[in-house]
């Protein structure tokens, strides 16, 4: 009797003991609406990569963290040489990839010079545009020597595709990561889930969760089903805003509406006529109630824009006022320029912001008379045909790389610029590293380009966000395109 | 012993016949597949790199993945890699399409086996049912719930089940697959919604197939003798009836074995599995030639060589049809 009641008091005792310390070893499961190509952020441009290994798995020499400031990784501290042509970084000692390698200045060197190649395999190389060589006079110390200055350097070194890889380890990345991170690579069922567990030889603070799962689920009724059945334990960026209000209304969930680094824009291929011309460009956004667009294509959740910088940036200026809605300003400067039975095609990529703002657009374009057709294309199609080829009148997409405003200084890209005084000024700014002096410049650039209007900007991307509510530490915006849970735990 | 050699001559002339009908049928489709997926617009390459790549990368790629040679180089290429049994190399994925197929076949084979099954399950017995109980209640309820069945789409009926069993019930999950090493258990639980979802419509018309057949058969005079001769309603159906019936029933089986495949692409999204259907879609998106090729290959055969079995087994299975190939086989035999 005596032994029974012993057991039955140990028994009590162990699960309140589990009680307690089980829901903080949770794992954690974020679901995402695409799956990786590969899982090499240095060598592919799907955000899906670095969607599940940035910061996680990959670091690099800086990162950037929730707030989208700049902060050190592998590297401890930086500073640039007198003549801004050099950029010296002292690199953290101790570091260890997860097969056991040391990391050290010969692997930074290797990492960067892999990744800057000529016909190197990496998605971003404007990132490394202006470094000369790299030396690794000490192990922990990284000499970058540049062609020319380039204040952004240490934002662009925290970039995905400029993350630390060892040599050895660098081919097989694709299918088998290793990084330093403090999550471990464990398993991949394509088409299913990736998985991550806890890295305890991490050189830093250790991760909290033990294992994070990256689950797949495209549609996004599935995805609301799958978070109220608790398959998944949260959405950093959900798919159908429409049930977002749904969801709010359930104390279990967390729904947080943030910021991202992705401009809206239906550009405008100013090279075919007539949309060569400032009137009828000025008379397209004109034509565009960009308020509508939020209510309509976004439930409310995004913040209209007037030119390619967003919101939060500090060098942000309010130009929705320069072309606002006006469609009979907008007809009156179609008349003025003498057009007349304007039929343009606006062709969407699959992402629902384009489909559902071009629905829109299409119905608002045609009340100042522009014969509208839309034309629905596939993202492969998007970028060969429309970006690469340039063969478009009109088409919605959001740029969601950080700090692109670089892209309205190359006359060549998809929406032909044509202003030589904007690349002047853009080309200034890639040498400019006083902070007053850049955002002066940031600030002339996007005047221009909203007085020009070079595209339609409609809106700031929004992330909205959902996930358990005893889930603390996720990222509410999205300076770079992550799901960094490398400080997310339960909190019961 | 001339009698033997002239029964097997037969048999193996057919089976050869349908294997070449195989092959060129296989040929053919590969070669649609190919120039479809060459006129659309956009590559791999591109589609990898984005739209920040350096173009002498995307080049590179290209080359490195064949994209660069002449059309007809390229088809030879895959088709001289495959009748040596290499299916390629997935240009998105870096792994070999043969394993991704592998991989998927896992949960999509299972899957159409339990479509199959479940719409053999339901539509057999209801049919019957229907067809015994000819214009009576039950036979009004079965030929209604069909005409439900059919009118539902699959993508909706996925979704209620999705709300009902995973959300509101919790039984099963709302998607996803454990895998099978997770227990057979828990991967036949993701798996039964969507089986479910994928039989219905073909149930529905499964249904009506089977009651009109044995309807049919049982107009017959071999079956009104049977009934005269003192054979009970179900006696008669199931040894008169019934074996005349099973030919349509079973080759509307085999033609919707492609349409489960088919249909797994669209059921598959749904239900987040990672079958061969959701592969072949993600592969068309990406412009991956060798997976789109591969899995086409590999279903193309599939349906062909499970119509035929069917064709074959609604031969044996009709006693008229039956009795005929001896006949036939009979007037073969060497004077």
């Amino acid at each position: 009797m005596a032994r029974r009641l012993l057991l039955s008091l140990a028994l009590a005792f162990a699960t309140t003991i589990s009680a307690i310390a089980a829901p903080v070893d949770r794992p954690l499961i974020i679901g995402m609406r695409l799956e990786p190509p590969h899982l090499d952020p240095t060598a592919g441009a799907a955000a899906a990569i670095d969607e599940v290994l940035y910061a996680n798995v990959f670091e690099g020499l800086t990162r950037i963290d929730a707030e989208g400031h700049v902060v050190p990784g592998l590297a401890t501290d930086w500073e640039f040489g007198d003549d801004g042509l050099s950029l010296t970084l002292t690199l953290r000692d101790g570091v260890t990839f997860h097969d056991g390698k040391p990391f050290n200045a010969d692997v930074a060197k290797f990492s960067l010079d892999r990744a800057r190649a000529p016909g190197a395999e990496n998605a971003q190389p404007q990132l490394f545009a202006a470094i000369e060589s790299v030396a690794a006079p000490d192990p922990t110390t990284l000499v970058i020597h540049l062609s020319r200055p380039d204040a952004d350097l240490p934002y662009s070194l925290a970039w995905g595709d400029a993350v630390m890889v060892h040599p050895d380890s660098a081919e097989t990345n694709k299918q088998t990561p290793v990084g330093t991170g403090p999550f471990r690579f464990e398993r991949w069922r394509r088409g299913d889930r990736i998985v991550l567990v806890r890295n305890d030889d991490y050189w830093g603070e250790a991760a909290k969760l033990p294992r994070v799962e990256f689950a797949f689920v495209g549609d996004p009724t599935v995805a609301l089903a799958a978070l109220m059945a608790g398959d998944i334990n949260a959405f950093p960026s959900f798919g159908a805003p429409e049930t977002l209000p749904v969801i709010a209304a359930d104390p279990r969930f967390t729904v947080k509406s943030g910021t991202t680094e992705g401009e809206t824009i239906m550009a405008i291929n100013s090279r075919r006529p007539p949309l060569d011309q400032l009137a009828v460009r000025q008379a397209l956004a004109r034509a565009v109630d960009r308020q509508a667009l939020v209510d309509g294509a976004m439930y409310g959740t995004a913040t209209p824009i007037g030119a390619p910088m967003p919101p939060h940036d500090p060098a942000y200026i309010d130009l929705t006022g320069v072309n606002a809605y006006d469609p009979a300003s907008a007809k009156a400067l179609l008349a003025e320029a003498g057009v007349e039975n304007l039929k343009l095609t606006l062709s969407l990529p699959p992402t629902s912001y384009a489909r559902r703002s071009g629905e829109i657009i299409a119905s608002e374009l045609r009340e100042v008379g522009i014969d509208v057709t839309l034309e629905p294309v596939e993202w492969a199609e998007w970028l060969s045909r429309i970006f690469r080829g340039k063969d478009y009148d009109l088409t919605i997409v959001a740029h969601t790389e950080p700090s692109d405003i670089g892209i309205y200084g190359r006359p060549d890209y998809y929406f032909h610029v044509d202003d030589p005084r904007l690349t002047e000024i853009l080309d200034a700014l890639d040498v400019e590293t006083d902070p007053a002096a850049r955002i002066e410049l940031l600030q002339e650039a996007q005047r221009r380009i909203a007085d020009n209007a070079v595209n339609v900007f409609l809106f700031q991307l929004p992330k909205s966000g959902v996930w358990d509510a005893r889930l603390v530490g996720m990222w509410e915006n999205s300076p770079i395109q992550a799901n960094d849970v490398t400080g997310v735990y339960w909190s019961k | 012993m001339p009698r033997k050699t002239a029964v097997n001559a037969s048999p193996i002339r057919r089976l050869l016949r349908r294997l070449l009908g195989l092959a060129a049928t296989l040929l053919a489709a590969s070669l649609l597949i190919f120039v479809a997926m060459s006129v659309l617009p956009g590559d791999p390459a591109e589609v990898l790199l984005g739209m920040n790549a350096d173009p002498a990368a995307v080049d590179a790629l290209r080359t490195e993945m064949g994209l660069d040679q002449p059309l007809p180089v390229q088809f030879a290429r895959w088709l001289g890699g495959v009748l040596a049994g290499d299916f390629g190399e997935s240009a998105t994925y870096a792994v070999p399409v043969t394993d991704l197929i592998l991989e998927r076949a896992v949960v999509s084979v299972p899957l159409a086996i339990l479509g199959v099954l479940l719409s053999v399950g339901i539509a057999l017995p209801a049919g019957l049912l229907a067809a015994i109980r000819r214009d009576r209640g039950t036979d009004n309820l079965v030929t209604t719930l069909a005409q439900i069945g059919l009118s539902i789409p699959s993508v909706w009926l996925g979704l209620i089940l999705i709300y009902l069993f995973a959300v509101v019930m919790k039984v099963v999950p709302a998607g996803g697959f454990p895998g099978w090493d997770a227990g057979v258990g828990p991967a036949l639980s993701a798996l039964i919604l969507p089986a479910v979802a994928l039989a219905a419509p073909q149930a529905a018309i499964l249904t009506r197939i089977t009651r009109t057949a044995i309807v049919e058969a049982m107009d017959e005079d071999y079956v009104t003798l049977a009934r005269a001769k003192g054979r009970s309603v179900a006696g008669a159906v199931a040894r008169h009836a019934l074996p005349n019936a099973l030919a349509p029933i079973l080759t509307i089986v085999g033609l919707q074995f492609g349409y489960l495949v088919a249909g797994a692409v669209v059921i598959e999204t749904v239900f987040s599995l990672p079958g061969v259907g959701r592969l072949l879609f993600q592969a068309v998106s990406q412009r991956d030639l060798q997976v789109v090729q591969g899995v086409v290959l590999i279903v193309v055969a599939t349906v062909v060589v499970v119509n035929t079995l069917c064709d074959g087994l609604a031969v044996w299975s009709n006693p008229r049809q039956r009795q005929r190939q001896r006949q036939r086989q009979q007037r073969r035999r060497p004077a």
